[in-house]
């Protein structure tokens, strides 16, 4: 069967329309004829799903400084950030939000009618060690609102967008980029972007997990195309486990919960958090709470003898604790309705549980990915220790490593991330588009790609891509999660093994052109099995425990070894791990306490 | 528990008809969603199952359905709320109603969100921003006078619920008119003069007959139809 493929020419191509991609999209197209690309409608995008709030040293409610959020994320991310990207990210910050503002955001406010900010986990006052009120929200849809409003003015705008078009591969020829080869879901046609730039914005690869706050259309994209057309990977071994999602079913609860004053509860009745971060208890960084409670589960002290502790956010339980810590302020039911509705909502329908009058069941879920594609603070892709820069290759958002996180991302970053540098890097290709020339497409440049298509299409094995994905799911959840050793991830690194060579005989029931999702979703699964591969790979050889990569094996940080990137270079069907220094600025690497 | 679901079929490229898939499926956890179950079906029985899905929590607003009559998020559903204390129970599901079918549970929706566009969704305000380089401030109570309609996720649930709608696809529909509220609300917004042209025209908030099928069907919990009276009411009056 002939499969008919359309050429479009664009200066600027970025795909995905998630917050990194939308801002990025507002900013090219000032300077450049740019195409948005997405797989999805934009406003279906992850960045939806974000709850609790944007950091940003605004200081409306009482004193905060950009530098002392730099320090919190650079602490939080167990001193493996890149210092000099975490000073632009936080600095940035300030001016980003009050220009979301602008954009008509509605903020929620303060009495004197400013945008109003509240605590969260890892963020400090530095000089009272204290939680500080940094994070800036919109009730608990404050990533709702950003995607919102950034899609609201790529429409006023008149951004182009092409919506449902799924991307599948880079054009890379030698060092330069020449566009993108996308499958229009509706028609199953493929259609050759060609463009002197091309940005992914793709997000992350949670899905590669059994439990996982992340949408089923996450399955790292545009990572695995960089991969695939020789773009190492960054920090792979560093995801993390967020600690609060609902048992079973790994949807998110916001740590917004905890700085309204939630506490975390084990089966004994026990407020556990006390034990492993005395100073600042339930508000410590994601990947301590997520260690305590997996510890206090080991330990016997899950709730019912299950997988689960208690979040607990009634008025009663974190009254008491206000009272015991001194603290003025009081919670009431009227405040959980307004500050966190859409929680409330999620635990109602989902466990029959109300959370004004009971606790939650959480466990940790697989959250998000500190590593990517590595970029400089422009967005501009690069490959290898030295960093040089692939012209014309761009990357933000979740899939990209700046590397801002480090070993573990405080909450809030993520979106401060995906404004500040989707809006660098929109700029970025701004400027590249006025002086790069738009070079030649290569023969064929969709056939390596469509290939693949057929082959999947028209496989006789016996693999189906749900069975495969079960059974990876399970893999990087019982050996990839919380904790590690190297007998855990040397038996992931053969299940995967396996799964890729049963991979190799896929088979699908759609042979279909319109919206085969049965078929791209096979695709999509070649990508998680990658990543998953190199996340393996890359957690095996680090041996040292920093941030969100816990070595049972290897308990303590060893600044002396392994205060260094990891890339992983994917050559043939082999891959070969390298590193690269850590950008150390104010702030010397000391003990992680909280 | 066992679920009897019945799915809305459709494949242009196979048959020029719809059809009914019939499929049984057991030891269902009432606390499974319709999504749950359509994805059972897809991943081990039939991959030609094709339905648009991506947060599985209500908030992306993709999988909005007709289930047992009535428009819902699949993941939203959960099969308990549909058996009532039953052990088993008949599940039928299908495209919203008023938009194109493309294939079995993906309509077009395109004119869906022709209608949006036509709103002027975004903020308008062309005076200087503050010049101490800060936010522009609102008082929490202008902040509250739109906040219901920020919920929307353009899921479509209410148009495609909307008898108005289904009589004529040249209204704008209840899910644009949230749109207008949102902005037209917003005591920092200059648009209010542009925005009530759109809505006051032929095909704007006077096709509405106050039906409410929006406000039930949506999953947001937002009061679609008291946002819509409050747009007739701006109008009327000229005022917010």
């Amino acid at each position: 069967m002939s499969i008919k493929i359309h050429t479009h020419a664009f200066d600027a191509i970025i795909v995905g329309a998630g917050g990194a991609g939308l801002m990025a999209a507002l900013y090219a197209s000032r300077g450049a004829n740019v195409a948005v690309i997405s797989k999805l409608y934009p406003t279906r995008s992850h960045t939806g799903a974000a709850q609790g709030g944007i950091g940003a040293a605004l200081g409306n409610l009482e004193e905060d400084r950009w530098e002392w959020h730099a320090y919190d994320t650079v602490k939080g991310s167990d001193y493996l950030a890149d210092q000099d990207a975490v000073d632009v990210l936080c600095r940035e910050a300030v001016e980003t939000v009050v220009e979301l503002e602008h954009m008509g955001l509605p903020f929620d406010r303060t009495p004197e009618g400013k945008i109003s900010q509240r605590r969260f986990g890892g963020h400090t006052n530095n000089e009272t060690k204290k939680p500080v009120m940094r994070a800036c929200h919109a009730a608990d849809r404050t990533g709702h609102m950003i995607l919102q409003t950034l899609y609201q003015q790529c429409i006023k705008n008149k951004v182009n967008f092409f919506d449902e078009y799924h991307v599948v591969d880079l054009i890379r020829v030698d060092n330069t980029v020449r566009g993108i080869v996308a499958v229009c879901l509706a028609t199953g046609d493929f259609h050759v972007f060609h463009g002197k730039a091309v940005m992914f914005a793709t997000g992350g690869w949670g899905r590669c997990w059994e439990v996982t706050s992340n949408a089923h259309s996450l399955t790292g994209d545009g990572a695995a195309i960089c991969l695939r057309r020789g773009v190492p990977m960054e920090d792979m071994e560093f995801f993390q486990f967020h600690p609060t999602g609902i048992f079973k079913l790994g949807i998110l609860i916001t740590e917004g919960v905890r700085g309204e004053g939630g506490v975390l509860i084990n089966g004994k009745g026990e407020r556990f958090m006390e034990k492993y971060a005395p100073t600042i208890k339930d508000l410590a960084s994601r990947d301590v709470v997520s260690r305590a409670i997996y510890l206090e589960i080991q330990a016997g002290n899950g709730v019912n003898g299950q997988n689960y502790v208690h979040l607990d956010v009634t008025p009663e339980t974190v009254n008491k604790y206000l009272a015991e810590a001194g603290e003025t302020r009081r919670l009431t039911a009227e405040m959980i309705e307004q500050k966190l509705p859409d929680i409330a909502d999620f635990t109602r329908t989902y466990l029959g549980v109300d959370p004004v009058k009971e606790p939650m069941p959480i466990q940790p879920t697989a959250h998000y990915a500190m590593g990517g594609i590595p970029t400089d603070v422009d967005g501009c892709v690069i490959l290898d220790a030295a960093n040089t820069v692939l012209d014309g290759l761009y990357a933000a958002g979740e899939t990209a490593c700046v590397s801002v996180h480090g070993a573990n991302r405080l909450g809030t970053n993520s979106l401060v991330d995906l404004v500040v540098f989707g809006r660098r890097a929109g700029v970025h290709m701004a400027h590249y588009c006025r002086q790069a020339e738009l070079l030649p497409l290569p023969d064929n440049p969709a056939a390596g790609v469509m290939a693949e298509f057929e082959r999947i299409r028209n496989g006789k094995g016996d693999a189906k891509a749900a069975a495969l994905r079960t059974r990876m799911q399970k893999t990087m959840t019982d050996n990839v999660g919380v904790f590690r050793t190297a007998h855990l991830l040397q038996q992931a690194q053969d299940d995967l093994r396996e799964l890729r060579q049963e991979y190799a005989n896929i088979q699908i029931d759609d042979n279909g052109r319109q919206f085969n999702t049965d078929l791209l979703e096979a695709w999509e699964l070649g990508c998680l099995l990658e990543l998953a591969e190199v996340t393996a790979l890359s957690a095996a050889a680090r041996e040292e425990s920093r941030g969100g990569h816990a070595r049972d094996d290897f308990p303590q940080r060893d600044d002396e070894q392994w205060l260094k990137h990891t890339l992983c270079h994917k050559e043939g069907d082999q891959y070969r791990l390298d590193y690269k220094p850590v950008v150390i600025g104010r702030y010397q690497p000391q003990e992680r306490v909280y | 528990m066992q679920v009897k679901l019945r799915v809305r079929r459709f494949n242009p490229e196979k048959q020029p008809k719809p059809w009914w898939g019939e499929y049984t499926l057991d030891n269902v956890s009432p606390n499974d969603s319709v999504l749950d179950l359509l994805h059972r079906v897809k991943w081990t029985i039939d991959g030609t199952l094709s339905l648009r899905r991506s947060c599985a929590h209500g908030v992306c607003g993709s999988d909005a359905m007709r289930i047992n009559g009535v428009n819902a998020l699949a993941c939203k559903m959960l099969v308990a709320r549909l058996a009532d204390g039953r052990d088993s129970v008949k599940i039928q599901v299908e495209p919203i109603l008023g938009l194109r079918v493309l294939k079995d549970l993906i309509v077009d929706m395109e004119p869906f969100f022709d209608h949006y566009r036509a709103v002027l969704p975004y903020f308008m305000n062309n005076s200087p921003a503050p010049a101490n380089g800060r936010e522009r401030l609102q008082s929490p109570e202008d902040r509250a006078r739109f906040d219901d309609t920020t919920k929307c996720i353009l899921c479509a649930a209410c148009t495609t619920s909307c008898p108005s709608f289904w009589a004529n696809d040249r209204y704008v529909g209840p899910a644009a008119i949230v749109q207008a509220h949102r902005f037209i609300f917003d005591s920092r917004d200059e648009g209010f003069q542009e925005r009530l042209d759109v809505v006051g025209d032929t095909f704007g908030v006077w096709r509405c007959r106050t039906i409410f099928n929006c406000t039930n069907a949506c999953p947001r919990d937002i009061e679609v139809t008291k946002a819509i009276a409050e747009v007739k009411m701006a109008l009327t009056s000229g005022e917010v």
